[in-house]
């Protein structure tokens, strides 16, 4: 809402040299916030001046080019800018004649853009100033010749400075009206607040009407056979009639200025009689052509498949929601939105009948937004409009149109009032000050409410307060304590500390999260933060689940993971959620996988010359279950407990939000430094990142040879988890995720190069084996006995499965075992290779002899030979 | 022993004897500069050969009543000897120590590392950093779903299904549209889910991802964070929220920042207020920064929760994240925050 200083001022006394900032100010503090100053960016010297004479000079393009002598200060005078009292000035339009007074912008002047005035050389003469348009002037859109001040209504002595006679010193304080303040959206109402904040009287401008009653009666009807949740479409409908108007009249300058800066071009008198009074008294008003209409006016529905033809020309489809002005010719306006083409005011009219009504919110935004129509009406009246001024605005437009358009004003009209008068709230003594924290003395409490405009009555020792009929928003005491609180200030508001029960803290699964993000941060990676939202086809690809790799016997080496990598290839389409909204259309789904975005990410830091890029983040992905219906069709209603069986079925239509984390590795682990190769990231380097998170969360991460259709068919691990108390053979059916290297070919999808190394761990499965508790193994301190062990297997075997069958035969003298070595080549039969292990032995009491650690050792070579075929290697 | 000269007179035990010997000793141990050298010397010079052991062996032959006088004169010298040789001993070890160590110099500004530094996002860190604030006081930290019910994120809290706020909030939806579910517009539905799932009190605060179809500028960002707080018990007060929000804008901003509130309306609190904060360090001079909303708990989520508002009363107030981080760090463009530039990032390292 834009508020005019000039218009503010009529109804507040405003100080001498108080500027658009007091104003805010001043507004901001009842809780209108400030968004803009809007002023005509336009400084003098610009008079008015009259024509003495010009000449028509033909130029060579075939123009008719003007030179004018133009008069601008009385005869003998200096001018305003200094120069001669005739000025020379080249004119290109051609509305004009002898005589005329016309707006002079004189040397030194600036119109708005900026566009500032000069003596120039054009034509072949010196234009000493120009004579101005209404549209250069910033007076609306008028360009097709100069503004001749006649057109206005006006008329000035030669010399008089043009801004102040135009209204062009005026600005505007732009502010930002909140949904429960639509009384906000009037002059009316915000000098009002003007009044609150700073305490100068408000002079009410609709109690200054005087309004008299219609004496025949023009016949309304309403008809609303289907209102919506219970609420008559319109419960107020004022019409008066106007006759006589003339059409040729112009509408003053200080309308359309003020017009003007509230946003609203002038477009006839008659229909800037009507925008001018709605944004003085928030009153939409809609003027008709009485001699178009034919018979009384019924407001009803739209029946189904009703077509309407709009004033911007456009015939719509009506919904039978939509409320209609009707006559015996059918529609003639969709109520509070937009008036009809047949029965529009035009240049021909002389008899209006103006509308004043109220319409039901709810019935008026549905039809704006169902119609994409949003309008100062419609905003109006989705917020509330005071069902009380329908008439005093009425009976505005009536005193403006018989002063400025020489209209009569007839008896003919029509006060159509169902309005039941705003119930009283009670407010219980103390209220106020026990939800506030601020001891407010009962005349702070009654001033503020009067102050407001409610009306107070003591019942039995009982406030009982009566909201004004302009303030729908005032329905409960907590409404009511926040008015007080306003209107003595929000800074009068102490500051206490609360004191909260004593907490539980972090909870365990917030813990881990954290720790999770600061490992992986210590350990190199760079945290990021992306958009959920991703392609279809990167959620099939990314989405789908990791699989085990079928690893074949010891004469399938290498069979194994093709054949597996070729069983997924034929996929059902990854079970996900689309935007109906997106802000880009490529990437309308919520994301299943966490990847797509990160590659996006890794991408753009290669692009600006980043080349090694580590980076993570922790987020939630969005996972529907394929055949499940999630939401509700229907919600419960607002302001009661839902019912055990509704918050669960809200509950269940949540779809599942695992949190994961997902990890991109490109380029160098570690860069070329002196005296330190560089190595380059890969799959090893995704599986550190996964035993990072391993240990930041206390569980022990196990990997396998899996599958992945995102991911590179020979260097993707499928990771397991089981808690760090669980015993070592027990073998984990938890995936939690996976990791190693991208396909290639998805890795040049996203302009990477080759080799991507990704991991992506589920962390609530994860965090769901940490909590077990550990028992801590008593530390031995005999001396240990170290032996290295060589075997040689079938290359197929996993390390990890040999590793295991060693440890498992060795028993409980074995401390600790480590992969050293992987050999195969010469002394190796193909296809096998040999894996060298260091063996640590400690015995519990006392020191082992020679004979009891090779003895262990033989024991586990036994078993590896059982289950893997394996040899020692000699 | 024998003499390559054939048998000649063995020197007495003299004085001057000695005395040469000792001299001629210590004059070899002061001019020997490496361990090397000064093995020779104490060959030369104390071992069985030198001129003093000599001297030493002919004491057999001293008459017995010189032989506490021979004996004391050449014991001593001996003894200088010895203590001079270990004294130079200690002095080459010292120095061929410390020349060894100097040799091992390194240029200690090209050191190469296997490790290298990572960095938490500013937004993560400074969520948690709020968040710490307030389980200090005993509050504790709630988490809801991204993908939410328009129930928890509209209708429970008090956005009637026309009202205007409703069409205010730029809400992404998702299909079917009448499954009700949206990607929530601010961390308020964790509010309720607090709520209907705590016993009362409840002190809870909610920091997380939100939101709105606004496209991505200098200065919005169709998904950001917020952070919720909201605390019902009885007896609670708008003065307990002016004191909770000056405590935490002090914790996270400095001792000289405060809060100021102003009027505004939100659906889901009555009174409602505007959250600006004094800034005292902003680069370009101290100033209020508009940060968010707050206000009393609304009646009607209240209701919402089960909870009878003329028995509890409470108060809630959301802040953007982003927002914070753009004016503690000066942060002049969203798009470094969100597009994942390693560079952003590093600057801030692990902590805030």
């Amino acid at each position: 809402m834009r508020v005019p200083l000039s218009w503010l001022g009529e109804f507040v006394d405003l100080a001498p040299g108080t500027t658009p900032e007091d104003v805010h100010a001043a507004l901001v503090s009842v809780g209108l916030e400030e968004e803009d100053i809007h002023r005509f960016e336009i400084s003098g010297p610009i008079v008015v001046g009259e024509v003495l004479e010009f000449v028509g000079e033909e130029q060579t393009n075939g123009k008719t080019i003007n030179w004018c002598q133009v008069r601008v200060a009385p005869d003998g005078e200096l001018a305003a800018d200094g120069g001669p009292d005739i000025h020379g000035i080249i004119c290109g339009a051609h509305n004009f004649a002898v005589g005329d007074k016309v707006v002079v912008t004189l040397p030194g002047a600036s119109l708005p853009g900026p566009f500032p005035i000069a003596a120039r050389k054009t034509y072949g003469h010196v234009s000493d100033g120009m004579i101005a348009s209404a549209r250069e002037l910033g007076l609306g859109d008028e360009h097709d010749g100069i503004l001749l001040l006649k057109s206005l209504g006006i008329d000035a002595p030669v010399g008089t400075d043009a801004i102040p006679l135009l209204g062009l010193d005026d600005s505007a304080v732009e502010i930002n009206v909140t949904p429960d303040r639509g009384y906000a959206f009037s002059i009316r109402g915000v000098a009002r607040e003007y009044s609150h904040a700073t305490g100068v009287p408000f002079r009410d401008p609709a109690l200054a009407l005087t309004v008299v009653a219609p004496v025949t009666r023009f016949p309304v009807t309403i008809d609303d056979q289907a209102p919506i949740r219970d609420r008559i479409g319109s419960t107020v409908f004022v019409t008066r009639v106007v006759r006589g108007v003339d059409p040729t009249r112009p509408t003053p300058a200080w309308m359309i200025a003020r017009l003007g800066l509230v946003g609203i071009r002038s477009i006839s008198l008659v229909v800037d009689v009507t925008n001018y009074v709605m944004f003085e008294l928030g009153q939409p008003l809609h003027g008709y052509d009485l001699d178009k209409l034919s018979g009384g006016i019924i407001v009803r529905r739209a029946t189904p498949g009703e077509k309407f033809t709009t004033l911007d020309a456009v015939t719509r489809t009506l919904n039978v929601e939509d409320l209609l002005i009707t006559d015996e010719s059918g529609p003639i306006g969709l109520a509070g939105v937009m008036g009809g083409a047949s029965t529009e005011i035009t240049a021909q009219t002389v008899n209006v009948l103006v509308e004043a009504a109220n319409f039901d919110p709810v019935s008026i935004a549905r039809s704006a937004r169902r119609h994409k129509l949003p309008s100062e009406a419609s905003k109006r009246f989705e917020r509330g409009v005071d069902p009380q001024v329908a008439a005093a605005a009425a009976a505005r437009v009536m005193q403006l149109l018989v002063d400025l358009a020489g209209g009569v004003a007839d008896d003919l009209g029509s006060v159509y009032d169902m309005t039941t008068a705003p119930v009283p709230i009670v407010l219980p003594t103390g209220f106020v000050s026990g939800l506030i924290g601020l001891n407010y003395t009962g005349d702070e409490v009654r001033d503020a409410l009067v102050e407001v405009g409610a009306s107070l009555h003591d019942v039995g020792g009982v406030l009982q307060v009566t909201p004004p009929t302009w303030r729908p928003d005032l329905t409960d005491k907590w409404t009511l304590a926040e008015e007080v609180a306003r209107i003595v200030g929000y800074d009068r508001i102490p500051s206490v500390l609360p004191v909260a029960p004593p907490g539980r803290g972090l909870t365990r699964t917030q813990t881990l999260r954290r720790t999770v993000a600061q490992t992986l941060a210590a350990t190199g990676h760079t945290e990021v933060l992306t958009y959920p939202f991703v392609s279809e086809k990167a959620n099939n690809l990314f989405g789908m689940p990791v699989s085990t790799a079928v690893v074949g016997s010891e004469t399938d080496a290498d069979g194994g993971v093709a054949e597996a990598s070729a069983a997924s290839a034929v996929r059902v389409p990854v079970s996900q959620m689309k935007v109906v909204n997106p802000l880009d259309g490529e990437a309308p789904f919520l994301r299943t996988s966490i990847l797509p975005g990160m590659l996006q990410i890794a991408h753009r830091n290669r692009s600006r010359g980043l080349v090694d890029v580590a980076i993570y983040e922790q987020g939630l992905v969005f996972r529907p279950e394929a055949g499940v219906t999630y939401g509700t069709a229907v919600l419960p209603a607002g302001a009661a407990r839902p019912s055990t069986e509704q918050e669960a079925a809200l509950n269940a239509g949540i779809v599942p939000q695992p949190l994961l984390v997902g990890v991109v590795l490109v380029g160098n682990d570690v860069r070329h430094q002196p005296g330190l190769p560089a190595v380059a990231a890969g799959w090893q380097s995704a599986l550190a990142t996964v035993q990072q998170v391993a240990l930041a969360t206390g569980v022990r991460i196990e990997v396998r040879q899996g599958v992945h259709p995102a991911m590179h068919p020979g260097r993707t691990a499928e990771l397991f988890v089981t808690a760090l108390g669980a015993a070592t053979a027990a073998a984990s059916t938890v995936t939690v995720g996976f990791a190693g290297e991208l396909l290639p070919t998805v890795a040049d999808d996203y302009d990477l190069p080759a080799v991507v190394a990704v991991a992506e761990i589920n962390l609530g499965l994860v965090f769901a084996q940490a909590d077990a508790d550990l028992t801590v193994t008593p530390i031995r301190t005999m001396p240990a006995a170290t032996q290295d062990l060589s075997l040689v297997v079938a290359a197929s075997v996993p390390a990890a499965a040999l590793r295991g069958a060693v440890a498992e035969g060795a028993g409980a003298l074995l401390e600790s075992i480590e992969l050293v070595d992987d050999y195969r080549g010469a002394g190796v039969e193909s296809g096998r290779k040999s894996l060298t292990f260091a063996l640590r032995f400690r015995g519990e009491e006392r020191t082992l002899t020679a004979a009891e650690a090779s003895a262990a050792r033989l024991a586990g070579v036994a078993l590896a030979a059982d289950r893997y075929g394996a040899t020692l290697r000699e | 022993m024998s003499d390559p000269a054939g048998p000649i007179d063995p020197p007495a035990i003299t004085e001057e004897a000695v005395n040469a010997a000792v001299d001629a000793a210590l004059a070899a141990i002061a001019v020997a500069a490496t361990t090397a050298a000064l093995k020779l010397v104490r060959s030369e010079h104390a071992g069985e050969a030198s001129p003093l052991s000599k001297l030493n062996a002919l004491m057999r032959s001293v008459p017995g009543n010189q032989k506490a006088a021979a004996g004391k004169l050449v014991g001593q010298a001996r003894g200088v000897v010895t203590k001079a040789l270990t004294a130079r001993e200690d002095e080459i070890g010292t120095a061929e120590a410390a020349a060894r160590l100097l040799a091992e110099t390194v240029d200690v500004t090209a050191a190469a590392s296997a490790w290298k530094a990572g960095a938490r996002h500013p937004i993560s860190l400074l969520s948690e950093r709020a968040a710490d604030v307030f389980v200090a006081m005993g509050w504790e930290v709630a988490e809801g779903p991204e993908l939410e019910s328009e129930w928890f994120n509209f209708d429970g809290l008090n956005f009637d299904e026309d009202h205007p706020a409703r069409a205010m909030q730029d809400t992404f939806f998702v299909e079917p549209t009448d499954a009700h579910l949206v990607l929530r517009t601010q961390t308020s539905p964790v509010q309720l889910r607090a709520l209907l799932s705590r016993e009362l009190p409840v002190y809870v605060v909610a920091p997380g991802r939100v939101f709105r179809t606004d496209e991505l500028d200098a200065t919005h960002t169709p998904v950001f964070h917020q952070i919720e707080g909201i605390a019902i018990d009885k007896g609670l007060t708008m003065a307990n929220l002016r004191g909770t929000l000056d405590h935490f804008v002090k914790a996270l901003f400095g001792p000289e920042a405060k809060v100021r509130l102003r009027p505004n309306y939100f659906p889901f609190t009555e009174p409602s207020a505007e959250l600006d904060v004094w800034h005292p360090t902003f680069k370009d001079g101290a100033r209020w920064i508009e940060w968010g909303g707050c206000g009393m708990v609304h009646a009607n989520v209240l209701r919402s929760a089960g909870i009878d508002p003329d028995v509890y009363s409470g108060f809630a107030f959301g802040v953007g994240v982003e927002r914070a981080v753009m004016f503690r760090n000066d942060v002049k463009d969203m798009h470094d925050m969100v597009e994942g530039d390693i560079r952003f990032s590093q600057q801030f390292g692990m902590n805030l």
